[in-house]
């Protein structure tokens, strides 16, 4: 239930605008792939070209392929529909639905599609997809409260709950503790350990402890000035990254010294 | 320096205080009593109406008799206005603000907004000369095809100017109040819902069904309402299009009467009780209003939880 990402040759534009400039990368299936760099160095911006969610902004476009499981993303007659019920996302804020209950929000990517879900087998879900997102206890006498009243980082596990309800390939995650308190960062920490036993998940963080205790694979994303395209710098297993990198720039990075 | 004390005051900025919260006090307690002082008027206006023994009153039976039928004319009106209305105006705002190309979007909403812009007379001649006439062969077919529905019974209206015409007249003339509050409710539905939806695999429909509309709800009720407003006090539009007389179920023929036209066809060479009658017709039209918006305020706040707004 899990696939491998490859990216070849990845230019990603806003109009005109250049912003991540020729970027291959290959993401190994049940890991944890961190993107760490500056701000405004596209590494969310590249994110989203993974679930193609980068083009429901006006303008927006890619050139290049990705591959999940040698499948191109952007290949003629590919549905985005499609690969995004493939390829779950976490926003950076959490985001439930606000006019929805704990538990429609679990269910609600699964009821796209026109798809039917008996009541049973809904509950069965929804318990399991809470269970998943460690938040089941804190939830289970209130599935018919609304998602909006939960603290922010009981609403970011909720997120990903309703995430991991369609059982996606692959879980991207961008920046989905920069809202959250050290405890609830913790908790959602503890999570994506738990989630790479079924999922590949790729997770954009500014917090460098944090990508050195998550991830197995660090990428690091830089750009040379304002206005110039953001670009992976360097790629390699994270204690490699934060300990022995081949690159200056990525020492300074990790070091500190800038960024 | 001396340290600055604690009760020492900026003079002015306390002066622009008081002088700013007075003023709006003032516009509060304006708005109460203009609203008060109307009611007043038609309450004291209305009650030799209301006392006066039932053959004194226009039919001879009585006001209740002399009221309910309008009453019913005007809210068939309005509902027929609202039924039309609301779905293509929800359909208009949705394409404006989730559809179109940003460039047709603006230049449609400026033309929406250009149609609340038309006076209510041209609206209302328009209703008469041309609509009626255009829309009659239809309510021929009408009666003759599915005139065993109460409200399709002939025969048909050959003038067209039905309570059907003049409620299409008002759909028209709310249309652009419902569009353009819809269509900047939906423009603030937050991205961050929009994308939740779209990264779960919606697609755009799903998306709108499962991030916009419910977010829009309060909104789209509210406008509704300012609509419903609107179509139920709207005179000139009917005055000119509707051919009145008694309450008939049929929409196609001529018949039936809205309170706001009544009053204005008959005003002007009304008086004494008559004059009493008008107004006590004006005072259940401002209660129906009321009533209206009230329920519109519950239906509200009956899914405030869920708003997202906490």
């Amino acid at each position: 239930m899990s696939k491998r990402i490859d990216v070849k040759d990845l230019n990603v534009y806003y109009g005109d605008f250049l912003a991540v400039e020729d970027v291959s990368i290959n993401i190994e299936a049940k890991s944890v792939t961190a993107f760490i760099g500056p701000s405004g160095c596209g590494k969310s911006t590249f994110l989203r070209t993974l679930n193609r969610m980068h083009e429901v902004i006006p303008g927006a476009r890619v050139e290049g392929e990705v591959l999940l499981d040698g499948d191109n993303l952007y290949g003629p007659g590919v549905d985005p529909v499609t690969v995004r019920s493939q390829i779950g996302m976490v926003f950076q804020r959490p985001n439930p639905f606000p006019t929805m209950s704990i538990r429609d929000n679990v269910l609600a990517g699964v009821k796209l599609n026109n798809k039917k879900i008996s009541k049973g087998e809904a509950d069965v879900l929804v318990e399991r997809s809470l269970k998943g997102a460690n938040l089941w206890n804190e939830v289970k006498d209130r599935l018919e409260k609304p998602g909006s009243g939960l603290s922010g980082g009981q609403q970011q596990r909720l997120c990903i709950a309703r995430a991991i309800a369609v059982e996606p390939q692959v879980i991207l995650m961008d920046e989905p503790c920069s809202a959250l308190d050290p405890i609830s960062t913790l908790a959602i920490e503890d999570l994506i350990n738990e989630l790479k036993d079924q999922y590949t998940v790729v997770i954009v963080t500014h917090n460098m402890q944090q990508a050195a205790r998550v991830s197995d694979k660090t990428a690091f994303f830089n750009i040379s000035g304002t206005g110039k395209p953001g670009k992976l710098i360097e790629y390699g297993d994270t204690h490699t990254i934060f300990s022995n990198p081949v690159e200056k720039a990525t020492e300074d990075y990790v070091s500190g010294r800038f960024g | 320096m001396t340290a600055t004390s604690l009760t020492s005051t900026q003079g002015a900025g306390r002066a622009g205080d008081k002088v700013f919260s007075g003023a709006t006090l003032a516009a509060g307690c304006l708005i109460l009593a203009v609203l008060f002082g109307v009611a007043l008027f038609l309450v004291v206006q209305a009650i030799p109406a209301l006392t006066a023994p039932a053959d004194k009153i226009q039919g001879g039976q009585g006001f209740f008799a002399y009221i309910w039928p309008i009453v019913i004319g005007t809210l068939i009106a309005a509902a027929i206005a609202l039924v039309i209305a609301t779905p293509v105006a929800i359909g208009v705002a949705l394409f404006i603000s989730h559809f179109a190309p940003r460039r047709l979007a603006s230049g449609l909403g400026y033309v929406v907004d250009l149609l609340a812009a038309i006076p209510s007379v041209v609206y209302g001649a328009w209703g008469a000369a041309f609509l009626a006439k255009e829309i009659s062969p239809a309510y021929g077919w009408l009666a003759a095809n599915m005139g065993w529905l109460p409200i399709f019974q002939g025969p048909a209206s050959t003038t067209g100017k039905t309570i059907l015409t003049a409620g299409i007249v008002l759909a028209v003339m709310v249309l652009p109040i419902i569009t353009s509050l819809s269509r900047e409710i939906f423009l603030q539905t937050p991205k961050l819902h929009e994308e939740a939806a779209l990264a779960l695999g919606a697609t755009r429909w799903e998306m709108i069904k499962m991030a916009v509309l419910p977010f829009a709800r309060p909104g789209i009720i509210s406008a509704i309402m300012l609509g419903l407003g609107r179509a139920l006090g709207e005179t000139m539009a009917v005055a000119l299009v509707l051919s009145s007389g008694a309450l008939t179920a049929s929409l196609i023929q001529s018949g039936n009467q809205t309170i706001a036209a009544e009053i204005a066809l008959n005003f002007p060479e009304a008086s004494g009780l008559k004059v009493s009658t008008l107004i006590a017709a004006g005072l259940v039209l401002f209660v129906i209003t009321l009533a209206v918006n009230m329920i519109a305020r519950w239906v509200i706040t009956r899914h405030k939880e869920f708003s997202g707004a906490n």
